[in-house]
């Protein structure tokens, strides 16, 4: 297949995966009055301005930070030193563990939120993001750690073999040559991590009520519902809520998708 | 330090990591088995054993039946056509040449997109007065999310949006670790452009499809995001999936045994099907894999 | 720069790694200031012994000693050895001056001192330009100093070099063998020198230790190895082109329950008619340069002999073969041990 085939064979999956969202940026831009006209004769930022007016919007947007940061640093601190351990240590039971935590990333999240639902309000973390955060860890560290067992597994066993010759003891190999080399698989774990936190639904709407609480897709979910919203005012606020991670997308790209697919292929 | 205390060193780093896993996941999958087993509506105050009673009444339950049936649907249908569609792209994907990071970047946002915002977006799309559908097809528009089968075929539409890209990029992982120089030699060896793909590309590709089927079947299989936005599972029940039906009678009815046993079959639906799929697999392991 | 050797004691020392031996009761004293080298096929144990002296695999049983000390329960960090790897394993983060300096750094060297002992070595090995520079942006002969002077800089009682040459292309390996060896001379400390390259062992080591199977089949210094070889593997591991091991028939010789080698430079091919010897036919010709190797056929066996430069014959030409019966060796068939000639007379 030449360039040539290959980009004619492309450029319609281009225009179906792309025009939607061209069409919902416009929409987010066109002012509320000329809806019934086919193009509007202005664009305008008021329709953002409201999305975010009432704090709702942006209020999610600091909760999703919030909690997909503390997400990705919590699953990585757990998951980086399992890795080094699986790859590196000869860990008993580390073949079992990563089988484990593939098992547990395909578990439907619906099949435990009743009694995570229970142990959340028994421990009074019900409706705060600590309590959101516990759930997305644990359902995190199996991608985090199939990642990050895979990136320590790719370098080579003999630089783990010269620092310990070298007089590194196990932790110090790991932290002074293993890890700054693995840096670059740590992060993209890191991203894809935050990007499921940032992305979930379920959990967030079980475990989570107070509207001061709401995530972006819990408050984007309800958004229309509660308050009978203009038209162009959803598709700003749908504009908003989707930046940050195409921004992730498209700045990281690369890392993403050799993330997505070494996790997924491998794991 | 000497191999021993390396062992032990090597327990302790893993140990919070299997915790996490342990007491989140796993304790959790116990307890909802455990739960199913009950009769439990905590406002009613009603907490009893029933044994398999929860299950028996799942058997007659036409909203059961209907979402175990709508799932099993929006998965075939979704995960089918995200293969088919995925394939072309993948291969024009990996001979694109110069610009493929460019395509790969566009193609990335659909399936980076929170499901939320991907399901909000064709809601607005579809919206009977406003939505881009109902300037294009006015007399049409109206019809698509308020009849049943119309309905759900527009999830699973939003659902392959979403999620062929990322079937693409998995297949062309599985293309890049083809040894580049068996399709030469092959059409050294005489074969059309056509016979390579079916006699070398295809055959060796089989794992990286298989793999693909595995992940993104049981992850349709637990489809909730979408219909949520799209559709919250109506007209009626017509498009609920069984996670909105277990959300709901968990939650919304507060009916805890019950919909445990309804969470409890989706799981071992999820088991069913990726056993069948790694069977498939035969004996390459995941941890194998290209 | 010179670093007092000690010496390294092995003593039946056995590993397996699930079920599968690697090493079976291997026993091996390097005393101070030589250079051992360790050869063998690969698959033969000799990077398991490494690993064991260095401290990164526990032995199933056996004693390692260095300096008179027991180090089994050690950790690398407290045996003193260093070691060179096959990959040379530089840190791809660090540059060449990070990387020489590691392990003074990770001991808590004064920073002082590093820089200066740093220095020496980058002095000693040619390094100073490329202090600066990551590990990718060498040559792989520049890559394999840096690996050495990384060893070097510690001043260890023990060196632990793994393949150290295998990478190098084969126009560099000659060059850096031989500096290897002047390198040994000056330093004067203790080598471990794995490798599957016999003519690389012949030509560094002051002793050899041929292992096969996870058990030592030879140790002997290169002369004993390559003229008594205690083994009919042995005898065929070292020398190029290998030794000639054939039936004694095939060189007129009795029938008996062994086999004899002859080395190619000890069998003779004259094509001159009427010439004395064995007949046989001229299978293939390999003009060496300096020598020519001509392979003969006789018996339905192939022997190999090291004629002068200018010796040329057609395939199928008829020879009459030489040597000198003192120059054989003879090995038991079964057990393939040396047969030690009862000379008569």
């Amino acid at each position: 297949m030449s360039p040539r085939t290959a980009w004619t064979i492309a450029l319609p999956y281009l225009a179906f995966f792309l025009l939607p969202l061209g069409w919902l940026a416009l929409t987010s831009f066109w002012p509320d009055a000329e809806l019934a006209r086919p193009l509007p004769s202005h664009l305008t930022l008021e329709n953002h301005a409201a999305a975010l007016a009432g704090g709702g919007l942006a209020r999610a947007v600091l909760n999703s930070l919030l909690v997909s940061g503390a997400t990705a640093a919590l699953a990585l601190a757990l998951a980086a030193p399992a890795a080094f351990a699986i790859a590196r240590l000869g860990v008993r039971g580390g073949r079992a563990l990563l089988a484990a935590a593939l098992a547990v990333s395909m578990f439907p999240p619906i099949a435990t939120a009743a009694p995570l639902y229970a142990a959340l309000r028994a421990a009074r973390l019900l409706d705060t993001l600590p309590g959101l955060v516990l759930p997305y860890t644990s359902f995190s560290v199996p991608l985090a750690l199939w990642l990050v067992t895979g990136t320590f597994r790719a370098l080579p066993l003999e630089l783990y073999r010269a620092a310990r010759v070298d007089g590194c003891t196990p932790l110090g190999a790991f932290r002074r040559v293993l890890l700054p080399l693995a840096a670059p698989g740590v992060a993209t774990a890191g991203l894809l991590v935050f990007v499921f936190a940032w992305n979930e639904l379920l959990y967030a709407v079980t475990f989570l009520t107070s509207p001061s609480r709401r995530t972006v897709p819990v408050a984007l979910a309800l958004f229309g519902g509660e308050f009978r919203d203009p038209f162009v005012v959803l598709a700003a606020a749908s504009m908003l809520a989707t930046v940050p991670v195409v921004a992730i997308a498209v700045l990281f790209q690369r890392r993403v998708v050799a993330g997505l697919t070494a996790g997924a292929v491998k794991g | 330090m000497s191999a021993r205390g390396e062992r032990r060193l090597g327990a302790a780093l893993v140990a919070p990591a299997g915790a996490a896993l342990a007491l989140v996941a796993l304790g959790p999958l116990l307890a909802t088995a455990w739960l199913s087993l009950r009769h439990r509506v905590p406002v009613l105050g009603e907490d009893r054993f029933v044994g398999l009673a929860n299950y028996g009444a799942l058997a007659h339950d036409a909203r059961f039946l209907g979402a175990l049936a709508n799932t099993a649907y929006f998965t075939a249908l979704a995960v089918a056509l995200e293969l088919v569609l995925a394939l072309p792209l993948a291969l024009a994907l990996h001979h694109a040449g110069r610009g493929r990071g460019g395509i790969r970047a566009a193609v990335l946002v659909p399936w980076i997109l929170p499901t939320v915002v991907a399901a909000k977006l064709w809601a607005l799309l579809l919206q009977p007065d406003l939505g881009l559908l109902a300037r294009i097809w006015p007399d049409g528009a109206g019809a698509v999310l308020t009849r049943p089968r119309l309905a759900l075929h527009a999830a699973i539409f939003v659902d392959v949006w979403k999620t062929t890209p990322f079937v693409a990029l998995l297949l062309l992982a599985g293309l890049q670790a083809i040894p580049e120089d068996l399709a030469r030699a092959a059409r050294v060896d005489g074969a059309s452009a056509l016979r390579v793909f079916r006699s070398i590309t295809l055959p060796l590709l089989r794992p990286a499809i298989l793999l693909a089927l595995l992940f993104r079947s049981l992850d349709a299989f637990r489809v909730f995001d979408v219909v949520f936005v799209l559709t919250e599972g109506g007209p009626g029940h017509t498009t609920e999936p069984l996670s909105l039906y277990a959300y709901r009678t968990l939650l919304r009815a507060g009916s805890f045994g019950l919909g445990a046993a309804i969470s409890l079959v989706t799981f071992l639906c999820v088991v069913a099907i990726g056993l069948a799929w790694l069977s498939a697999l035969g004996e390459r392991r995941p941890a194998e894999a290209p | 720069m010179s670093v007092a050797g000690v010496r390294l004691e092995l003593e039946s020392l056995a590993k397996s790694y699930g079920g599968v031996p690697a090493l079976r009761g291997v026993s091996l004293s390097v005393g101070d200031g030589k250079l051992v080298a360790v050869v063998g096929p690969s698959g033969c144990g000799k990077s398991t012994l490494l690993s064991l002296v260095a401290g990164l695999d526990a032995p199933d049983a056996g004693v390692i000693r260095i300096d008179g000390r027991v180090v089994n329960d050690l950790s690398p960090r407290e045996r003193d050895v260093a070691m060179v790897f096959q990959s040379y394993a530089l840190y791809p983060h660090m540059t060449v001056r990070r990387n020489l300096a590691f392990p003074l750094d990770v001991a808590g060297v004064p920073r002082r001192e590093i820089a200066a002992r740093v220095e020496e070595v980058a002095a000693l090995l040619g390094l100073a330009p490329l202090l600066d520079r990551r590990p990718a942006a060498l040559s792989g002969g520049q890559r394999q100093r840096v690996a050495l002077g990384r060893a070097l800089v510690r001043r260890p009682k023990v060196f632990l070099l793994d393949e150290p040459l295998s990478n190098l292309d084969a126009a560099l390996r000659l060059g850096v063998r031989a500096e290897l060896k002047k390198l040994h001379e000056r330093l004067g400390a203790t080598f471990v020198y794995v490798t599957h390259d016999q003519a690389e062992a012949m030509t560094l080591a002051d002793r050899i230790a041929v292992l096969r199977d996870g058990a030592l089949e030879q140790v002997g210094t290169p002369r004993e190895i390559y003229g008594a070889p205690a083994t009919a593997f042995v005898a065929r591991f070292v020398g190029t082109p290998p030794v000639n091991l054939v039936a004694p028939e095939v060189l007129g010789l009795p029938e008996g329950p062994i086999d004899v080698a002859l080395r190619p430079e000890d069998l003779r091919v004259s094509r001159e008619a009427g010439a004395a010897g064995l007949a046989a036919r001229v299978w293939l010709v390999e003009p060496m340069g300096s020598e020519t190797w001509v392979t003969v056929e006789r018996a339905g066996a192939r022997l190999v002999a090291r004629c002068e430069a200018a010796f040329d014959a057609p395939p199928g030409a008829p020879v009459r073969l030489g040597f000198d019966p003192r120059r054989l060796q003879r090995f038991e068939r079964e057990t393939g041990r040396r047969v030690v000639p009862d000379r008569p007379g």
